[in-house]
């Protein structure tokens, strides 16, 4: 009697496809040894929303009964595996449906594994992901947060390197061979894609982390009220008006001392304040209200607030006033324009440094300008991926009249040489 | 007892082939098996997966029907029912307060005798806005004339479409069934199930054959006119009639079912988990029989003799079948994922159908209800050691201290 336990933690809408993509191929792969699975996504808005983080689950077992008892749950409440696809998250997890700060190793099991994609270090990643009291196994998967399986994007095969890694992490469910032949039968399947996967169960390593490594910070967390507590008729007190800064004209909009938005962000605003014109728009536009009227009538973005959408630095008519940068180039909340108060000079650097930091300053959800897309992909390939291939069929290829598989001629001597896996 | 009406095919060198598809994915792969001709659609979570699974089936050219986006819910149900009167297999669904805002048409379908299939994705009544589910959306229908049923896996959602059909179908019974599926657990989680090819489920599905009920300009006739005090008593005691055939033919699905697909229940109107020599029984309905069923194999191995009944139909209500089946327990545990505030005992509806079942019965156990699982909550394994201590308790003292128990609510 035996059963894995795996999660998938991504951005909802850019990476609902790729997670679902993913489940179905760990019960698909399990599948092919005789054994039992079910694929689900914790239930809720997230995955139809931008950017906020959503999680799916693989659960496999070795008989229908032992599968029975992680059915009909909203979410598994231990791991053996974590893939998150998405490196900011590593920082911890707020659903839409809220429960506080969710470190992304909450969950794992002692011993148990969690497999990143990245293009950071291990030690970079422990900067953001919480310590936790029991050893835990990190894997990271060289490569970006991916868009593969969103309707418009070409396939970067993320979601079969997953499922090759996955089958070094844990053998006795998934073998290579499993995998490769359950990618090759499901609706996605090409023999390029098999390679791929092939490749990432060749090349992934893992490196143990201790209990004393990570970030130290205790993430945030608050109670649910009892049904006492809450006020009849579904109603909740609204927020009280903002105060004054300082005594001055600055102001600041009183924010829920419960809904924070951490991690719900992937890109975050760094502002200059030397060239700031006071415009207001960003204030304005805002849908968040995240920004703080400062008392010389600056705006300073609020980072418990800002779910990083990127809307003031669209509506922002200086140059380089607003710019967006990827969350992974940031370890704090604070506020910038503290920082800029306190040591300008330092601040300038600071911000110069943040924004012309390339990985950083590439977005990961959306472009800033035609073409970069390509470009990052075949920047990508630097990184030990396989280049991209015109022709990947994709989902529902024999219904489009598609190639169902795609041959690629110097594919064939990847193959060779890969040990017999485990179990296979 | 059930009489088989339909032969197993001649040669079944068919397969069925395994597929990993969520419940509302199975409800589509059995609409398009059973090839319906009209399909409406309006979305609402959790029931819109299954408009999209066979939105992407009829434009994937697996399935032909006319799939009409309608501008609400009410307007849905509208479409399809005219749609069945002039011959078409159609099916339509809902969710929650979606369900609800149709209501208006769905009461109207039983009278009519139009034998639609609709999918309820069990969702919580707003407000407050929540996706979870909880059993009441369903069971507004309890009293219009529509059947009702419950399923639990994939495989059910599959299975029962199709029987659905056949039973709605047969002209003894020409009413509305609406099939539930709890939100998320079910609708949303993918696990294997069988899909059986096309042959095998077209011997166990005859063509929808409305007859003299046609709405052709070759059968002139009337459909739906006024008709004042003078028609409604009888038209009510006709429905109850086909409701009390019911019984029959629901059996014979089953029966023909397991004969063709070699699979199904022999009793359909409820499952019976290790409740040969249980003295506590508990029942339910939908996915709250898994974890269920995992707490009564805990229980089992402490010596604690459990079983459980997860009713699969709720229209007809199975009461003869239940009464001896509850025969042996000294105490009863429904478990509800509904409420009827203000009834008997505060209790849930099944609590007090059930109750009234066992009225005329010569033993009659002691029966506690259990609020439980509401919005979509976990049922968890611990919830149902408490419930099953109480009843222990109850068993004990022969009679219940209280009538109905929430449990799992933040106190």
């Amino acid at each position: 009697m035996a059963h894995l336990i795996c999660e998938v933690v991504y951005r909802g809408i850019f990476q609902k496809n790729l997670a679902s993509r993913i489940t179905r191929g760990i019960v698909l792969s399990a599948r092919k040894a005789g054994r039992w699975g079910i694929a689900f996504g914790r239930y809720g808005d997230s995955p139809q929303r931008n950017g906020i983080p959503a999680k799916d689950f693989a659960i496999v077992a070795d008989s229908k009964e032992e599968l029975e008892q992680h059915m009909a749950r909203y979410e598994p409440k231990e791991l053996h595996v974590t893939i998150c696809v998405d490196d900011t998250l590593g920082k911890g997890v707020e659903s839409w449906a809220w429960y506080g700060l969710q470190p992304i190793n909450r969950l794992l099991l002692p011993d148990g594994h969690l497999l990143v994609t990245s293009t950071q270090s291990p030690d970079d990643l422990l900067k953001d992901i919480h310590t936790k009291d029991s050893p835990y196994h990190l894997w990271i998967l060289p490569g970006k947060a991916s868009f593969g399986g969103l309707w418009v994007y070409k396939e970067d095969h993320t979601e079969v390197r997953i499922l090759g890694a996955l089958a070094k992490i844990a053998p006795q469910f998934l073998s290579i061979d499993a995998v490769s032949e359950a990618i090759r039968e499901a609706e996605w399947g090409s023999d390029l894609k098999v390679d791929s996967a092939r490749k990432a169960y060749e090349r992934i390593e893992s490196r143990p982390v201790r209990i004393t490594e990570g970030n130290p910070e205790t993430p945030y967390a608050f109670e649910l009220p009892r049904w006492w507590e809450m006020r009849e008729g579904v109603t909740i007190p609204s927020l009280p008006i903002g105060k004054p800064i300082e005594g001055t004209k600055g102001y600041r909009p009183e924010r829920s001392t419960v809904f924070k938005k951490f991690s719900t962000r992937t890109m975050r605003p760094v502002i200059d304040f030397d060239t700031c014109v006071k415009c207001t728009l960003c204030w304005l536009q805002c849908p968040d209200s995240c920004f703080d009227v400062m008392p010389d009538g600056l705006y300073d973005a609020n980072m418990e607030s800002c779910c990083g959408c990127g809307v003031c630095e669209a509506v922002c008519p200086v140059h380089n006033c607003i710019t967006m940068v990827n969350e992974a180039a940031f370890e704090d909340n604070a506020s910038q324009w503290e920082m800029w108060r306190r040591d300008k000079d330092a601040y300038k650097v600071w911000l110069t440094e943040k924004i012309q930091d390339k990985v950083h300053v590439a977005r990961s959800h959306g472009f800033r300008y035609r073409g970069q897309y390509e470009e990052e992909l075949a920047s990508g390939s630097d990184l030990g991926g396989r280049p991209v291939t015109e022709g990947i069929p994709g989902e529902n290829a024999e219904e489009k009249g598609l190639p169902s598989t795609v041959h690629v001629h110097e594919s064939a001597s990847i193959v060779t040489g890969i040990p017999e896996a485990p179990g296979a | 007892m059930a009489v088989a009406t339909r032969p197993a095919p001649a040669a079944a060198v068919l397969e069925e082939k395994e597929m990993l598809i969520s419940g509302s994915e199975a409800v589509a792969e059995a609409l398009t098996l059973a090839d319906i001709d009209v399909v409406t659609a309006y979305p609402i979570r959790p029931y819109d997966t299954v408009m999209q699974a066979i939105a992407k089936k009829i434009a994937n050219g697996k399935l032909v029907a006319e799939y009409i986006v309608a501008e609400g819910e009410h307007s849905q149900f509208e479409i399809v029912k005219h749609a069945s009167t002039v011959g078409a297999r159609v099916f339509c669904g809902s969710s929650g307060v979606g369900w609800m805002y149709a209501m208006e048409a769905i009461t109207v379908t039983p009278a009519l005798r139009v034998p639609m299939i609709a999918l309820v994705g069990n969702r919580a009544l707003d407000d407050p806005g929540a996706f979870g589910v909880e059993h009441n959306d369903a069971l507004s229908v309890r009293d219009l004339g529509w059947l009702l049923c419950w399923i639990d896996t994939s495989q059910e959602a599959f299975d029962t479409t199709l029987i659905a059909y056949r039973v709605a179908e047969d002209r003894r019974i020409f009413l509305p069934i609406a099939i539930s599926a709890d939100g998320a657990f079910l609708t949303h989680s993918q696990s294997l199930t069988r899909v059986p090819p096309k042959e095998w489920v077209d011997t166990f599905l005859p063509p929808y054959r409305r007859g003299d009920l046609l709405l052709h300009p070759d059968n002139p006739i009337t459909v739906a006119p006024q008709v004042n005090e003078d028609w409604v008593i009888e038209i009510r005691r006709q429905n109850n009639a086909a409701t009390e055939r019911a019984y029959t033919v629901i059996e014979e699905a089953y029966a023909d079912f397991r004969r063709i697909f070699g699979r199904g229940p022999e009793n359909p109107w409820f499952e019976e988990y290790m409740t040969e020599d249980a003295e506590i029984i508990l029942m339910g309905m939908g996915t709250l029989s898994l974890p269920v069923k995992v707490a009564i194999r805990k229980m089992r191995e402490d010596g604690k003799k459990v079983g459980l009944i997860r009713l699969r139909w709720f229209r007809p209500f199975p009461h003869e079948q239940l009464t001896r089946a509850l025969r042996r327990a000294k105490a009863i545990g429904v478990i509800d994922r509904d409420y009827s505030f203000g009834s008997p005992f505060g209790s849930g509806v099944v609590a007090t159908e059930v109750r009234a079942a066992l009225y005329n019965a010569e033993h009659r156990p002691p029966l506690i209800g259990f609020i439980c699982g509401l919005g979509g909550r976990e049922v968890t394994l611990e919830d149902v050691y408490k419930l099953t201590d109480i009843c222990y308790a109850a068993a004990k003292a022969g009679r219940a201290e209280r009538g109905t128990y929430w449990l799992g609510v933040r106190e």
